[in-house]
C-alpha cells in the first residue's frame, strides 16, 4: 500500500501566462525534423506528444527546455521569450530525459538529497524534502543503496522523485513511463494530476497509451516536412 | 552559494568513494620522477641542474591523466544535462568542478613534490619558490584542463585529443613555474615569476568559466 502524498510537498503556482510556442522547428544534423509546429500550455495544462520514432519528440521536450537552439519560431513564457532570461526558465522547469542521471557510488537518498539542494531546496532537514518523494515511488526501504544495485525501474523512479523533492513549474518528461511497472505508472500519473491541480504544467512524450484528463495530443508527425519541402531545401 | 558548495561535495564524495582518481595521480607522479635518476644517471649535480624541471614537467602530466574524467563521466550518465537545466549558471558549475577536481588532484601533488624534489637533489633555497609556485600554478592547470575536457565531449579518443589541446596551453605555467625556482636558487628572488603565475591563475578563473561552458552548451544540443 503506497503512502499518502503529503500535499505540502507539492507547492501550488500561481503564473497565469501561457508557455507557447508558435512556428517551431528543428534540425538535428542535416535534416529538418519538424518545422510550423505551434503549441499553447496554460497553467494546469498537459501536453501529449506522440508520434512515431525520430518525429521529434525528445528534440521538441530539449527545445522546451533550452538545451537545443531551435531553427526557427518563438517560444515565450507569458509572452517573454525564454532566451531573454534563460536562468529563470531554468529555474521553473525540471527535464527528466532519457537517462537517470545517477551515479553508481551514490545511495538513492544521497542522489535525490543532492539534487534537491541544487534546486535550492534548503529545508533545515533535506530529509524532509526527498523522505515523502522517496516513499511515494516506493523506494523507503532503497535509500541507503548505492544506485548501482537499483533495477531499471528503480532507477527511473528515483529520476522521477525529483519532481516531488524540489518544486519546479513546468514539468518535461521525456518517455517517463519507460521501465515502470502498472503500479508506479499509477503513482506517477498521480502526481502530475496533483501538480496540474497546483497550477503546475507537464509535458510528456509517450508511446504507451496515457490516461490525463483535458491534455491536448500534439502528434509530431504531422509537423514533419514535405519530401518536396525537403528536397527544396537541399537544392536552396 | 550553497547549491555551489553541494556540487562541490558531491564531486568530492564521488572521487573518495571511487578511489582512483587521486592515487593513480600522485603514484604516476613519483613513478615517472623515479624514472629519471635511472635514464639520466644517479649524479647529484645533475639532477640537481634539471631537478625544478623535471618536478614541474612531471607535475603537468599527472595533472593531465585525471582531467578526462572531469566531465566524461557526468555526460555519459545525462547528469551533465540535468546540471546544465538548474538554476545555478554552468559557468559557476564548471568553477565548482575544478575547485573538487583541484582538491582531489592539485592538493596532493603539492604536497608530495617536495618529497620528489628531495629525491632529485633541489637546492634547498628553491623549496619555497617550489611549494608557492604549485600553489599558484596547479590550480591553473585544473582550470585550463576543463576547456580541453569540455571540448573533447563525445570524441572518440577523447583523451589523446585532450592532451593535444591542453599541453601547449600548459606552457606559461611550466615556465613560470620552474623560472621562479632558479631565480630564487641563483638569488634574484621568485617575487616576479610568482606574480606572473598568480596574473595567469586570475585570468583563467575569470575566462574559463565561460569558454568551458560555452564547449559544454555545444556538446549537449
Amino acid at each position: 500500500m503506497s503512502p499518502a502524498l503529503p500535499l505540502s510537498t507539492l507547492q501550488s503556482f500561481s503564473s497565469l501566462g501561457d508557455f507557447t510556442g508558435q512556428g517551431l522547428a528543428c534540425r538535428r544534423g542535416e535534416k529538418l525534423i519538424f518545422r510550423g509546429l505551434d503549441f499553447t500550455l496554460p497553467p494546469g495544462g498537459a501536453l501529449v506528444l506522440i508520434g512515431p520514432n525520430g518525429s521529434g519528440k525528445s528534440s521538441l521536450l530539449r527545445l522546451m527546455a533550452g538545451l537545443t537552439p531551435r531553427e526557427a519560431g518563438t517560444l515565450a513564457w507569458d509572452g517573454t521569450d525564454i532566451r531573454e532570461d534563460p536562468g529563470a526558465h531554468r529555474a521553473r522547469l525540471h527535464f527528466i530525459g532519457h537517462s537517470d542521471a545517477l551515479k553508481p557510488v551514490l545511495s538513492a537518498g544521497e542522489s535525490l538529497a543532492f539534487w534537491a539542494k541544487m534546486r535550492g531546496q534548503v529545508f533545515g532537514n533535506i530529509g524532509a524534502a526527498i523522505e515523502p518523494a522517496l516513499a511515494w515511488f516506493g523506494l523507503g526501504n532503497a535509500v541507503s543503496l548505492p544506485c548501482r544495485y537499483l533495477s531499471a525501474g528503480q532507477r527511473r523512479r528515483l529520476a522521477l522523485a525529483r519532481l516531488i523533492a524540489a518544486p519546479a513549474e513546468l514539468w518535461l518528461l521525456d518517455e517517463p513511463l519507460t521501465s515502470l511497472d502498472s503500479d508506479a505508472a499509477a503513482q506517477l500519473l498521480t502526481v502530475i494530476a496533483e501538480h496540474r491541480a497546483q497550477g503546475g504544467r507537464v509535458a510528456l512524450s509517450t508511446h504507451a497509451p496515457i490516461d490525463l484528463t483535458d491534455a491536448t495530443r500534439l502528434s509530431l508527425a504531422d509537423f514533419r516536412p514535405s519530401p518536396t519541402e525537403s528536397a527544396a531545401e537541399l537544392l536552396a | 552559494m550553497s547549491a555551489f558548495l553541494s556540487l562541490v561535495a558531491r564531486d568530492l564524495r564521488l572521487a573518495f568513494r571511487q578511489g582512483g582518481d587521486a592515487a593513480m595521480v600522485i603514484a604516476f607522479f613519483v613513478l615517472t620522477v623515479v624514472l629519471f635518476p635511472f635514464g639520466v644517471g644517479p649524479e647529484p649535480e645533475l639532477l640537481q641542474r634539471i631537478a625544478a624541471g623535471i618536478v614541474w614537467v612531471t607535475a603537468l602530466l599527472a595533472a593531465l591523466l585525471s582531467l578526462e574524467r572531469l566531465f566524461q563521466a557526468d555526460y555519459e550518465d545525462g547528469s551533465l544535462e540535468a546540471l546544465a537545466l538548474l538554476p545555478l549558471p554552468l559557468e559557476a558549475q564548471v568553477l565548482a568542478k575544478c575547485l573538487a577536481h583541484w582538491l582531489v588532484t592539485g592538493l596532493p601533488l603539492i604536497i608530495v613534490a617536495p618529497l620528489l624534489a628531495l629525491l632529485l637533489h633541489l637546492d634547498p633555497a628553491g623549496y619555497p619558490a617550489l611549494i608557492a609556485g604549485m600553489v599558484l600554478g596547479t590550480p591553473t592547470l585544473s582550470l585550463i584542463g576543463a576547456i580541453g575536457a569540455a571540448l573533447s565531449l563525445g570524441a572518440r579518443r577523447g583523451g589523446v585529443l585532450l592532451s593535444l589541446l591542453v599541453l601547449p596551453l600548459y606552457i606559461p605555467v611550466l615556465i613560470f613555474g620552474v623560472a621562479a625556482i632558479e631565480a630564487e636558487i641563483a638569488g634574484f628572488g621568485a617575487r616576479p615569476d610568482l606574480l606572473l603565475l598568480a596574473a595567469l591563475l586570475v585570468l583563467a578563473v575569470g575566462l574559463v568559466p565561460f569558454a568551458a561552458a560555452a564547449a559544454l552548451r555545444l556538446a549537449l544540443e
